[in-house]
């Protein structure tokens, strides 16, 4: 090894220690801060806040299934009997009634504070004359019969005004004691995790204890048919752990394959051991410099940026090969030194190329593009580099791979068939085929690009259809409209809640909405609370009253004693708070509807649409709030994330043109000839035109990630074209046969990593392997016919 | 919210005890071929009137309506006056619709509510086994005029009903008294369906 060398293995070595330490100090994640946007606008932060922390995010919905209704209810009692005191739920429920005692001492006490109905009328002679009869009318019925030991404390009903008040929200139907679906096929139950959604090592922690829980509760039931009886999980946060593990496994199988396959084909290329350790370095330097810059520049690396690494090793490996095989002209020492005078200034023109390609995702507003480009270029140029100055310092001296030339002379055989072709013949071949791609393209313009964030989701569709069911089942919000009252305190949003529910009421009543909840509904604002109190009349009064109130009914004032004293009770009561919630059932429906951030209080008030899988008119909404003169907002969540990521995609689909002009304008330059450039560049834009159009044909809508792969076709074609026009335009161009050969093997390479992404369950992947596999072998294929490799091969 | 509801509804009852009325025992043969009349029929429409006598109340509250039955378990009580309200009993599910509000309620959890409907809708199916189920039958008089009386066997039973005493002709049924434990009760007087 050459004494000169070994600065430049010390900058390396002490790169890649760097990038390790940094790699192992990075805050990895797993959340949705992906799809965070740069600078949110405070409806986007709402979004993700929602996302991420929102009830919603934070609810597991339980299925209990197969086996039969016998052995399906002491199975879900058992199980939320070994939940309910688990410190990573905050509330557990399958309809069973065991908080209800503290529910109905609650309510009961503080009944005047908390139901609608009373206000300075309540308690006026009429008021309570007609209150009163009402209540002796209920009693006529079974229902009614059980309230009538309440008849003398509380004559005028409240008890079950508060019931109706809290029962607007539509229950699940109950059978043996426990929710079962509308079809009574399944036991239901929800748990909602004290953590948030976005914490998806405390989703699985709580998942984990949910499956432990079913196991034992099957296991102890004397049920026989308990034993068959099945837990199906649904949920944000069940499919944010599904998806990481997805995202995780796909990732490192299919690193594990595509490296052994890589591996397998070098060697058999190579035939050499030491030149197959030294064609992977220039790889993983790039994968651990890549990271670390991630890391570096975001702070926190995403796991689905590591997801990615595989796309590295598509183009990184390439330069190796290129470096093995080119540098084998020359033989004996001089060989790398020829190879970096003759061939590295076409590799560092390709990977400035893509370079540029990738530089498009730097300004993107969506985090997980940013980290991806800012992966793959760090993570080229580290590799490029490596390659360049590390791999001809560590080369042994004679050191020599097996001679490929044959590869490029048989592949130059079959595509021999093409040299009859005459250049105009190619050259209208290549419009045709433009020109239908065009068409195609255009045909499918409206349906081209999938504008839904869900089309970036693991989660299937049957998934899905699963949850909406299970939610319909259990009238669980999806919570995909809400409206939301914030402020610097509780009053203040409370006091907003009760304003929005009065509009809400209405819009109800008008089938606008079918519904909705509110923090109110559980606790009303003190205002509100203060307001009831002061309408309560005087000891005094009260009798007079209600000695006039009962003339003619059947029942005697002075049975009424209990509720004269309760009255003057509350009058001297301290308000309801918060704190006084806790322990019943009330404080999780409370606390799931408001959100406390920094300085800030939100109330959600999460709207049911009037028909099921209806949609809600949010205008509407909006409008009516606005008449009221109601401070909130209304957002539909699914409409502002397909919003934030409609707008994501438009800005990649812009800032890629503007790569791929940039990309134009540093070809310029570089080659001088807009004629080259344009040979160059003409193979990489058929064969993006033709995989878009093959992709529209085979029915499958284009998302940001094949946008992403399309880029990859241009930064890993470019590498391809450029080697042609150097062979085309150089005069030292060297042995065309062994530049196939190299090209060949480096196409190979790249098709079998991104072709195995398409066997990948995860849609983002397989968007990149279904693009990149095509695409990388179309645009060889067109640059070697474009430049008439095929003659120069045997030339 | 159901739960809650549910849950206050049920745990309000109150109770003090009375000593259920004993009959002499009747010709069990009797039994059987009322209950066999009973069963033949698949359908029932009878009017009700209905006393409650409430110690609460200084008098009783009277309520009336309609009954329907239909054979295997479906029973529907729709009272009409002073307050409309439907009371509809469908295998071990009691839905309650008054006033626009629509509760669902599974006997299962809620045994307490179980005397009040399977006494009657068990009584109309000719059902005895379902009768032996939940309740100690004391049959006394003759086919022509027939006294059912139901003990409740099971204590979440008892909680809430001290008896059942059905009058009947043949396969008519004339009167349902439901006596609860704290000594209120209620008398429901049948007569056939005049209403359209």
């Amino acid at each position: 090894m050459n004494v000169r060398r070994i600065p430049v293995l010390v900058v390396w070595l002490g790169c890649v220690v760097l990038a390790v330490i940094v790699i192992a100090r990075a805050h990895y994640s797993t959340d949705l801060s992906a799809f965070l946007p740069a600078h949110p606008t405070p409806t986007q932060q709402l979004l993700v806040d929602q996302l991420r922390d929102g009830p919603a995010s934070r609810l597991i919905l339980i299925a209990i299934e197969q086996g039969n209704a016998a052995s399906r209810a002491p199975v879900s009692a058992g199980l939320v009997d070994r939940l309910r005191n688990d410190p990573e739920f905050s509330s557990v429920n399958n309809g069973e009634t065991v908080a209800a005692q503290a529910d109905r001492e609650f309510l009961f006490q503080h009944r005047y504070l908390l139901s609608e109905a009373v206000n300075t009328q309540r308690f006026t002679a009429a008021g309570l004359n007609a209150a009163i009869r009402e209540t002796i009318d209920n009693l006529a019925s079974p229902e009614g019969l059980l309230f009538k030991s309440l008849l003398p404390r509380d004559p005028t009903g409240e008890l079950m005004n508060i019931i109706d008040q809290l029962q607007r929200s539509s229950q699940p139907e109950s059978r043996d004691g426990v929710w079962v679906s509308s079809d009574g096929a399944r036991a239901l139950a929800v748990a909602q995790t004290q953590a948030s959604g976005s914490d998806t090592d405390a989703q699985s922690r709580a998942i984990d204890a949910i499956r432990a829980a079913f196991a034992a509760a099957a296991a102890e039931s004397l049920q026989t048919a308990a034993n068959s009886v099945q837990l199906r999980l649904s949920g944000p946060g069940v499919f944010a752990v599904a998806a990481r593990a997805k995202i995780e496994r796909a990732a490192v199988r299919l690193s594990i394959a595509s490296s052994i396959l890589v591996v397998t084909l070098l060697l058999f290329v190579y035939r050499s051991l030491p030149a197959l350790g030294l064609g992977l370095l220039p790889v993983a330097t790039g994968a651990l410099v890549g990271i670390g810059a991630v890391a570096l520049g975001f702070g926190a690396v995403h796991g689905i940026t590591l997801g990615f690494g595989i796309t590295l090793i598509g183009e990184s490996v390439d330069y190796s090969i290129y470096f093995f095989v080119q540098s084998r002209q020359a033989q004996g020492d001089g060989a790398a030194r020829s190879w970096q005078q003759s061939w590295w200034p076409t590799i560092r023109l390709g990977m400035l190329t893509s370079v540029c390609g990738f530089a498009s995702l730097l300004p993107s507003g969506f985090s997980g593009l940013q980290q991806l480009g800012l992966y793959s270029i760090s993570g080229l140029i580290a590799a490029a580099l490596v390659t360049r100055h590390v791999l001809p310092a560590l080369l042994p001296p004679g050191f020599t791979i097996r001679d490929v030339r044959p590869l490029g002379l048989r592949t130059g055989d079959v595509l021999q068939r093409v040299q009859d072709l005459s250049g105009s013949a190619i050259l209208l071949c290549a419009a045709v085929l433009a020109t239908l791609a065009l068409a195609v393209l255009h045909h499918d313009r409206a349906s081209l690009w999938n504008r839904e964030l869900s089309a970036l989701s693991p989660i299937s569709a049957a998934e899905q259809d699963y949850d909406a069911k299970l939610r319909a089942d259990l009238g669980a919000a999806d919570v995909r409209d809400l409206v939301i009252v914030s402020g610097p305190d509780v009053e203040t949003i409370l006091r907003g809640a009760e304003q929005a529910s009065r509009a809400l009421h209405a819009l109800a009543d008008e089938k606008i909405i079918g519904g909705f909840e509110s923090p109110a509904a559980y606790l009303p604002s003190l205002a509100t609370q203060e307001s009831r109190r002061s309408s309560l009349p005087s000891a005094a009064e009260l009798r007079a009253n209600l000695n006039k109130a009962v003339e003619g009914l059947p029942l005697r004032a002075d049975r009424l004693q209990p509720f004269l004293e309760d009255v003057e009770a509350t009058r001297h009561a301290a308000l309801v708070t918060p704190r006084d919630l806790a322990g019943t059932s009330l404080a999780a429906g409370f606390d799931a509807l408001v959100l406390h951030q920094k300085d800030q209080w939100n109330a959600l008030l999460p709207l049911r649409s009037s028909a099921a899988g209806g949609k809600i008119d949010s205008s509407k909404v909006a409008a009516a709030l606005q008449h009221d003169k109601v401070d909130a907002r209304v957002l539909d969540l699914k409409q502002e994330s397909d919003d934030l990521y409609d707008n994501y995609l438009a800005e990649a689909i812009r800032f890629s043109l503007a790569g791929f002009l940039a990309l134009t304008v540093l070809l310029l330059i570089a080659l001088r000839s807009p004629l080259r450039v344009a040979r160059v560049l003409a193979p990489l834009v058929l064969a993006v035109l033709t995989v878009a159009a093959g992709l529209a044909i085979a029915g499958v809508q284009l998302t940001i990630l094949h946008l992403v792969g399309m880029l990859l076709i241009v930064a890993v074609g470019s590498n391809y074209a450029l080697f042609f026009d150097r062979q085309a335009n150089s005069e030292e161009a060297g042995d065309a046969a062994l530049t196939l050969a190299a090209l060949v093997i480096a196409n190979a390479s790249t098709v079998i990593c991104f072709g195995l992404l398409s066997f990948s369950q995860v849609p983002v992947l397989v968007a990149l392997g279904a693009t990149v596999a095509p695409g990388t072998f179309l645009a060889l294929l067109f640059a070697a016919i474009g430049f008439g490799a095929v003659r120069s091969a045997h030339a | 919210m159901q739960r809650v509801l549910a849950l206050i509804l049920l745990g309000i009852c109150c109770s003090s005890g009375s000593e259920p009325v004993r009959a002499a025992p009747g010709d069990l043969r009797d039994l059987d071929q009322v209950m066999a009349m009973l069963a033949m029929r698949q359908h029932a429409r009878v009017e009700f009137i209905e006393q409650q006598f409430l110690s609460v109340l200084s008098h009783p509250i009277e309520s009336s309506g309609e009954l329907r039955y239909d054979a295997p378990d479906r029973l529907e009580k729709r009272t009409l006056k002073p307050r409309a309200e439907t009371l509809l009993l469908m295998g071990e599910v009691l839905t309650v619709e008054r006033a626009g509000h629509r509760r669902v309620i599974d006997l299962h959890a809620y045994p307490q509510v179980l005397p009040f409907v399977e006494s009657i809708r068990a009584t109309l199916a000719g059902d005895r086994k379902a009768l032996e189920r939940l309740f100690r039958l004391d049959f006394t008089g003759s086919v022509s005029r027939w006294t059912l009386t139901l003990v409740p066997l099971e204590s979440n039973i008892k909680q809430s009903v001290n008896q059942v005493r059905i009058d009947g002709a043949a396969d008519q049924l004339l009167k349902v008294e439901i006596r609860q434990l704290d000594g209120d009760r209620s008398l429901m007087t049948l007569r056939p369906s005049v209403l359209p």
